[in-house]
């Protein structure tokens, strides 16, 4: 008997049981169902929910392999095993097993985590409330080891991965009905939570925390750390990157957030597919663009005095902000999430246009908070119902118009 | 048992959970996150509302048939503000840091929805004897929240309970913290109290289901 008959055997088996729920999700993930349905007319797609959410992940899986590299990468580097890349995107310096190997340690556990204990949950709840197991988790267990530093303690990463499954999402009824993008839910905690983790300039480079540790405690060895560029921006430093360097990604970050480039790709991928808007990433680049500019012009206008605090974010060229941070990867994958997003076209222009214009203002005036992308993001989900109320309510009265009009 | 009549006992103990005035009136509020960082807070902020409210429902009770309708939220108001300010005076005198950990949240107490929520829907009408049990149950169920929310927020933010370092001690790494353990920042914000409270509200509505609402 082949593998698929054989599940559904299996299938009527567990039928009347309640972890019915919990073999159906596993089940339909390999094949589709047996059943056909009988009658009436039937819409015939291929995208169901599995598929929107592969085709999200396969959007993203080169910048975890990416992130793999640079993980070991900025490792290598600050311990001074291997020298900066020098031609380009290709550099032999940064595709070497040796980097991998260390980025994929480290990140392969984070990517366990992520997915073992938020589909634990999903399953716990869909056998307790006794409803199909969503498929909702599968863009966010991929998500969260992307936008994490790479340094973070396992059991926090499950702490947290727990409190945003519940609390950002079943508490309101799973997946489609959630609030906040569970994602950022996850990394906001974890930045209030514990800020030690998730800032400053020990856990961008891989075992920098350990290291420092490891000193303190009467170790040779050098201190390593690494800054990312908004840090460094933020407390007025110098950074010794280049422009393509943080296109193509060479620079400390996230896991999976540094590279641009890779980012962009994956955006088009998701624009191609329509499964994501390019309406919300086109309008968040320009709301960012506008504020950059702002800024720009304050600075040349001599507003504001070269010892400011915010010197450093302001008279940042305008369009390195696009590449610098978290910016682009939550545009493209987070910002563009079809649940939390505005549902109408003109409300998604807007949506789109505060994320990017709250992200730098953000960025800039609360140096505490480096990464305002993420909570410009969970700003604007609050919000996007309301953009849409008033977009449909608008229209409605348009139309009201001119209708009378015709009437009379 | 003689002491208290059926009816008697319902009044203190109905508000402790199926009457809840925080969890199902939704009373309070402001109160339960603002002080519920610390135990020690949570437990002086219980005391002082059921200090307020149980002498504050017997003195409106006893005024109940003297007090002109028209002005009588005046009267309450005057009533509340009395009591508090005794109960500010009492702990600037005898526990002044504590005072001030509670800054202006003592002198709130008159704005909390509880005491004129009961005032107007109790004492107003009910006799000294019941309207102070009804006062006392009220400021229980309140406190056993804020007790709650303080317990949870105390333990897992600041890793102590009362000021006891029971998880250990985070700067010498001993107990749980030498095996990595950390504080958790954001149960000393005040959003998590919120959440706090949400769960409370959870579990206790899937424990009974005749308590939820449509």
């Amino acid at each position: 008997m082949s593998l698929k008959n054989k599940l559904h055997v299996l299938k009527e088996k567990y039928k009347s049981t309640k972890y019915a729920p919990a073999f159906n999700a596993l089940h339909t993930f390999l094949y589709l169902p047996n059943e056909t349905t009988h009658g009436g007319t039937h819409v015939k797609a291929a995208d169901d929910l599995k598929r929107t959410m592969n085709t999200v992940i396969m959007a993203m899986i080169p910048c975890l392999i990416f992130g793999m590299f640079n993980a070991g990468y900025q490792h290598n580097l600050a311990v001074g095993e291997i020298q900066a890349v020098s031609s380009g995107f290709f550099s032999s310096e940064f595709w070497t097993l040796a980097n991998f190997a260390i980025g994929f340690w480290k990140i392969l556990p984070l990517v366990i985590v992520s997915y073992g204990v938020g589909l634990g949950i999903e399953f716990l709840f869909a056998i307790i409330k006794k409803h199909e197991v969503e498929e909702g988790y599968l863009v966010t267990g991929m998500l969260v080891p992307l936008i994490v530093p790479i340094d973070i303690p396992l059991w926090m990463l499950a702490v947290a991965v727990a409190f945003g499954v519940v609390i950002g999402k079943e508490v309101f009824g799973g997946t489609g009905m959630n609030i906040l993008n569970p994602a950022l839910t996850i990394r906001a905690f974890l930045f209030f939570a514990y800020p030690t983790w998730m800032s400053g300039d020990k856990v961008w480079v891989e075992s920098a925390v350990e290291r420092t540790n490891e000193i303190a405690a009467g170790a040779n060895l050098d201190a390593i750390s690494g800054e990312t560029i908004l840090g460094s921006l933020a407390q007025g430093k110098e950074f010794a990157f280049s422009v393509s360097d943080m296109f193509l990604g060479f620079i400390p970050g996230s896991v999976g957030e540094t590279s641009t480039l890779l980012i962009l790709l994956g955006g088009l991928f998701l624009i191609f597919t329509k499964i994501g808007s390019w309406r919300i990433m086109l309008s968040s680049a320009l709301g960012a663009i506008v504020m950059g500019l702002i800024f720009n012009q304050v600075v040349d206008a001599g507003i504001i005095a070269e010892g400011s605090k915010f010197y450093g974010l302001m008279n940042t060229p305008f369009w390195h902000h696009l590449l610098i941070g978290g910016f682009a990867f939550g545009t493209v994958f987070m910002a563009t999430d079809p649940v939390t997003a505005s549902q109408t076209n003109k409300g998604k222009w807007i949506y789109g246009f505060l994320i990017g214009f709250i992200s730098i203002l953000i960025r800039v005036f609360n140096p505490a908070y480096p990464e305002g992308v993420m909570l410009a993001i969970l700003l604007m989900n609050v919000f996007a119902p309301t953009i849409d109320h008033y977009v449909v309510q608008g229209n409605v009265k348009k139309r009201m118009k001119r209708l009378k009009a015709k009437v009379a | 048992m003689g002491l208290l009549s059926k009816k008697d006992a319902k009044l203190i103990t109905d508000p402790l959970a199926d009457n809840n005035p925080i969890t199902i009136q939704v009373l309070g509020i402001c109160s339960a996150l603002a002080i519920t960082a610390q135990l020690k807070a949570s437990i002086v902020m219980a005391v002082s509302v059921m200090f307020v409210l149980g002498i504050g429902n017997v003195v409106i009770s006893l005024m109940r048939n003297i007090i002109p309708s028209k002005i009588r939220i005046i009267v309450q108001l005057v009533v509340v503000a009395a009591l508090v300010i005794i109960v500010d005076q009492v702990l600037k005198a005898f526990s002044y840091e504590l005072s001030k950990t509670l800054s202006v949240f003592v002198g709130l107490i008159i704005t909390n929805c509880i005491i004129m929520g009961r005032f107007e829907a109790f004492a107003l009408g009910n006799g000294p004897w019941k309207s102070f049990l009804d006062g006392i149950g009220n400021a229980l169920g309140y406190g056993i929240i804020l007790i709650i929310v303080g317990f949870f927020r105390e333990l897992l933010g600041s890793g102590t309970l009362l000021g006891f370092k029971v998880l250990g001690d985070p700067i010498e790494k001993t107990g749980l913290y030498a095996i990595g353990y950390e504080n958790n920042g954001f149960m000393l914000l005040s959003p998590m109290a919120l959440i706090v409270v949400g769960i409370i509200i959870w579990v206790q509505r899937s424990r009974n289901k005749a308590l939820i609402e449509d």
